[in-house]
């Protein structure tokens, strides 16, 4: 092994406004998946408990195609598949504002909405149903009772999970440099390719990653003490994942 | 919308991408099996090693398993693919380079699912094991393991579903595994549209197929158990 170490290609140049460049896209690219994500989720994780049959076998259709396919093809599908059979004007205003951005976040949101999805319809599952009977019994409709009743308390018993999927989305969203998007491992990449030091300009990335996951999941481990409702939630160790 | 190309192109999509046979050293299934073999043995000596009393044995098992799961698979897969050339003064091919990654990466999430099986086996079988007089290694090769192993299988498949989605990101260092194939398809034919959504229903198909079972399974499980 004859590898010379040079730390300094991190601080010298533009290295290091390229980690930062980085860093803030998957920033960006995350809270943006994420929050379609949380839609759909809701949506459809709702909408697979309601007694309409229908609209469960709609809501499963989503999840089971979505997160049955790999993140990398529904990236390929987004940005290839997709773009070229919008509408020339929105396809010119796409490749103005950024398709490969728009189809990243499309990709992580519809993938990651369906793994929430499975998650949220095991959170309202594990409400007796009692609860929602009770809900109707008082005079509320259906939907009231899931906004009132059911929701909160299935947001709540969740949260463990939901940490676990916010970091998985996170991480994912590394897939986002096959189409293009200049995120974290990008920036990581291009550093390598520029400077030919790949140690130190992956130990960078990995370092960022790293941080971002432990600081993720300290704040939800104390949001999840803040809400807990006493005696319905099993105190489990979360992060990673 | 033509799906010609989908049939001009099967043998090349499924032989050569999915499977393996062909001229490039390619496959999604030649990366996934030998992928989850090796991980699960890795996996199985880590979760072990997370249970073991000793923390100069657990507490190195601990940080290899919260490393690996606090970091992108993508970023794994480069660093063998930039460090591992550095380090050995040649580069390998794909294959060995996605294998290698996946086995490290995958035995991660493994040998949490080996820990949590093996927590699962009720305290008095150990408990019975240890008063039969069993040393230490058969106890845990006669006893905990085998009532482990079968409480593990839905968790196992599970795993191994996320594995197969996983081994695409193996494109990106240019192995020809299913969704290589594909883009490899599609430079030629430029049809996106219908090409990752073959792709898309292939994986589908086999995910889907394999969920199901593990489905099955856990009813199984939950019946024999009540």
């Amino acid at each position: 092994m004859n590898y010379q170490f040079n730390w300094s290609v991190l601080w010298s140049g533009q290295t290091g406004a390229w980690l930062l460049q980085g860093l803030l896209v998957t920033l960006e690219i995350s809270i943006l998946g994420w929050l379609l994500a949380v839609m759909l989720g809701l949506f459809s994780g709702a909408l697979r408990t309601v007694p309409i049959a229908p609209m469960r076998w709609l809501a499963a259709a989503y999840v089971e195609f979505f997160r049955n396919v790999p993140l990398l093809v529904w990236m390929f599908f987004w940005y290839f598949g997709i773009s070229p059979l919008l509408p020339q004007v929105l396809r010119d205003w796409l490749l103005e504002h950024g398709a490969e951005f728009s189809a990243g976040v499309c990709a992580l949101g519809f993938y990651h909405g369906a793994r929430f999805s499975e998650v949220i319809r095991a959170g309202i599952r594990s409400i007796p149903k009692t609860q929602f009977e009770a809900a109707l019994s008082t005079g509320l409709t259906i939907a009231q009772a899931y906004r009132l009743i059911i929701l909160p308390i299935a947001l709540r018993l969740i949260l463990p999970p939901v940490t676990n999927e916010t970091l998985n989305l996170l991480k994912n969203s590394s897939v986002a440099l096959t189409i293009g998007v200049a995120e974290l491992t990008f920036q990581t990449r291009q550093i390598e390719t520029y400077t030919a030091k790949a140690f130190e300009a992956l130990a960078a990335g990995t370092v960022v990653y790293l941080a971002l996951c432990l600081a993720i999941a300290a704040a939800m481990a104390r949001i999840e003490r803040r809400v807990a409702i006493p005696g319905m939630i099993s105190r489990g160790r979360t992060g990673g994942g | 919308m033509d799906f010609q190309v989908i049939v001009d192109n099967f043998s090349f999509l499924i032989l050569q991408g999915f499977i393996g046979f062909g001229p490039f050293a390619g496959g999604t299934l030649r990366l996934a099996v030998p992928a989850i073999v090796f991980g699960f043995v890795l996996g199985t000596l880590i979760g072990l090693a997370r249970l073991a009393r000793s923390p100069w044995i657990s507490l190195p098992a601990k940080i290899y398993v919260e490393f690996f799961r606090g970091v992108p698979l993508v970023m794994v897969i480069f660093w063998f693919w930039f460090i591992i050339p550095a380090l050995l003064g040649r580069s390998l091919p794909e294959y060995s380079v996605a294998l290698t990654a996946f086995v490290i990466f995958e035995a991660a999430y493994l040998a949490e699912i080996v820990r949590a099986g093996i927590q699962s086996v009720p305290r008095g079988q150990l408990e019975a094991a240890t008063a039969t007089g069993l040393p230490a290694t058969s106890m845990m090769r006669y006893v905990i393991l085998p009532q482990a192993l079968r409480n593990m299988i839905p968790a196992l498949v599970t795993q191994f579903i996320v594995l197969l989605k996983d081994t695409s990101l193996a494109s990106i260092i240019g192995y020809v595994d299913l969704t290589k194939a594909a883009q490899i398809v599609n430079n030629r034919e430029i049809r996106p549209f219908e090409l990752y959504l073959f792709i898309a229903i292939v994986y589908w198909i086999c995910s889907y197929a394999m969920s199901r079972y593990a489905g099955r399974w856990e009813r199984k499980l939950g019946t024999d158990t009540a």
